[in-house]
């Protein structure tokens, strides 16, 4: 389930990265902002975006802990989880 | 005392009836009305439910703008200011900066209100706010609606490093930011400046302007017969969309860098008629047009006799007959003295703060290919009209002539007023 998502998470920041960024060079390791240079203001888009796809709803709090890759991977798991034990 | 002469070295347009400059010319020519029926605005009780919306839709915007732009932003006049820029760069021979800005080059790209627009394929950004839903808004809605918001986006692809504004002054917003450009290459403290205008389109800002009952709202089953300036029917202008953009070049640069030189600037004048005489925020101080074309030609040394064309604002109103006899008093020319006269606007309609620089992309066109385009639907020339000049001095059809100097103004809301003169390039 974890690569489904990922692969579907990079669909969602690719649009994201500068110009001369490659999404194939993406790892779980990489800082949203600091390595793959996203802009900050970009990081709302993208929660509205993940929240879209997965109907899901991630807390300010939590979009402060989401800082690289693996974190959002997590983050979306941990409440597609929580959606389906609170239905 | 000027130092710079200053010149036009790149053109890009997106406007109702045709995106890029080739096509743009082409449709020129031959008179292509982008002019339609909207049922949305039907639908929505406008009484005027015709417009010029440029055709995004038969563009691959992935492959004329960064990915980001092309699939995020939602502002059509933002992409509109995006695509006619980029254009006009790389027409000009110019390309993106790398990672260090280009400190020689700076942009003035105007809007006259970006919020204002429809958007493509998303709701209004801040519409969520109302549902209570301000999680939902997302990052854009500043940048996107900003006036400078075509300008940041633009030079985020650019990398210019000088100067780089918006100015916003109603439909004269074209025409200030090139004579802005002008003024600041001929000082000498920049070899290169991207300038012009953009307006979005759709319901909301065209709605504004019908709630003010100046638009056309007779032709809603004859789209292409609503844009008439000059006519003896002209019912209220024809709102549309679109951003013209020209490269403004010092001359010693552009011969350094053996560019194209489509045309040069003369000189220009702007004023104001302060709301007085007869001004209003709606209409003209006729006293201040005349002294704002005088002040234009005195500023280029230009003389009436010399002027092939004149590039009107006209924008099919009751305000037109007023426009020629301001014409015709400046220039002290009556009858088959007076110089030919066109305007776009019958074609594209009324591009607001978009017109300004979508026709002076127009006017270097007809320098660069020699031809003055027709008006459509002058059939009947309104009979004030003809009191002062010749019906001949209004084509319908376009005539291939030489074409060396075009006097081109617009006039705007806030009773502002300015002209520009251009010229054929002789060294």
């Amino acid at each position: 389930m974890n690569d489904t998502i990922r692969q579907e998470l990079v669909e969602i920041i690719k649009v994201y990265l500068p110009s001369d960024a490659s999404p194939d060079e993406i790892t779980d390791e990489m800082h949203l902002i600091t390595d793959l240079k996203i802009n900050s203001t970009d990081i709302v888009d993208i929660v509205i975006d993940i929240e879209d796809k997965y109907d899901i709803e991630i807390e300010d709090d939590a979009v402060g802990e989401m800082n690289t890759v693996h974190d959002a991977i997590k983050l979306i798991t941990h409440q597609l989880d929580n959606s389906k034990t609170s239905r | 005392m000027k130092k710079h002469r200053v010149v036009v070295t790149g053109i890009g347009v997106v406007s109702a009836n045709a995106t890029g400059s080739q096509a743009f010319a082409s449709a020129l020519r031959l008179g292509k009305s982008g002019i339609t029926f909207f049922k949305e605005l039907q639908e929505l009780n406008l009484r005027c439910a015709i417009g010029g919306a440029p055709d995004l839709e038969s563009i691959d915007l992935l492959e004329q703008l960064p990915p980001f732009i092309a699939t995020k932003v939602s502002n059509k006049g933002i992409i509109y200011a995006c695509l006619s820029g980029l254009e006009a760069w790389k027409d000009a021979g110019l390309k993106p900066a790398g990672d260090e800005n280009d400190f020689d080059a700076g942009m003035i790209m105007g809007a006259g209100d970006l919020s204002f627009d429809s958007l493509r394929n998303r709701e209004f950004p801040i519409y969520p706010l109302d549902r209570g839903e301000i999680r939902k808004i997302r990052s854009r809605t500043i940048s996107e609606c900003m006036n400078s918001g075509a300008a940041a986006y633009l030079t985020s692809i650019l990398g210019l490093g000088n100067r780089v504004q918006s100015n916003s002054s109603a439909c004269i917003t074209g025409s200030e930011a090139v004579l802005m450009g002008y003024e600041y290459l001929s000082m000498g403290k920049a070899k290169r400046m991207l300038c012009g205008s953009t307006e979005g389109d759709g319901r909301y800002i065209w709605g504004g302007f019908d709630a003010m009952r100046v638009l056309c709202s007779d032709s809603n089953d004859r789209p292409e017969f609503g844009s008439r300036p000059m006519s003896s029917t002209s019912s209220g202008f024809v709102p549309s969309g679109g951003s013209g953009a020209l490269v403004l070049e010092t001359l010693e640069s552009a011969q350094q860098r053996g560019a194209h030189i489509y045309a040069e600037i003369l000189g220009g004048h702007m004023n104001s008629g302060g709301h007085r005489k007869g001004g209003t925020m709606t209409a003209p101080n006729h006293e201040t047009v005349i002294r704002c074309i005088r002040e234009a030609m005195a500023d280029a040394e230009v003389t009436s006799p010399e002027i092939d064309l004149i590039s009107g604002h006209l924008t099919s109103t009751g305000g037109d007959p007023n426009e020629i006899k301001n014409w015709s008093k400046a220039l002290n020319l009556t009858g088959k003295d007076f110089p030919f006269i066109n305007t776009p606007k019958s074609m594209i309609g009324h591009a607001i703060a978009g017109a300004g620089s979508v026709e002076l992309v127009a006017n270097v066109i007809q320098i660069n290919e020699n031809f003055i385009h027709g008006n459509l639907n002058v059939e009947e020339i309104h009979p004030e009209i003809l009191k002062l000049i010749d019906p001949a001095c209004i084509p319908a059809k376009s005539i291939e002539k030489e074409v060396n100097t075009i006097i081109k103004a617009n006039f705007g809301f806030g009773d502002l007023n300015c002209v520009l003169i251009l010229r054929k390039y002789t060294p």
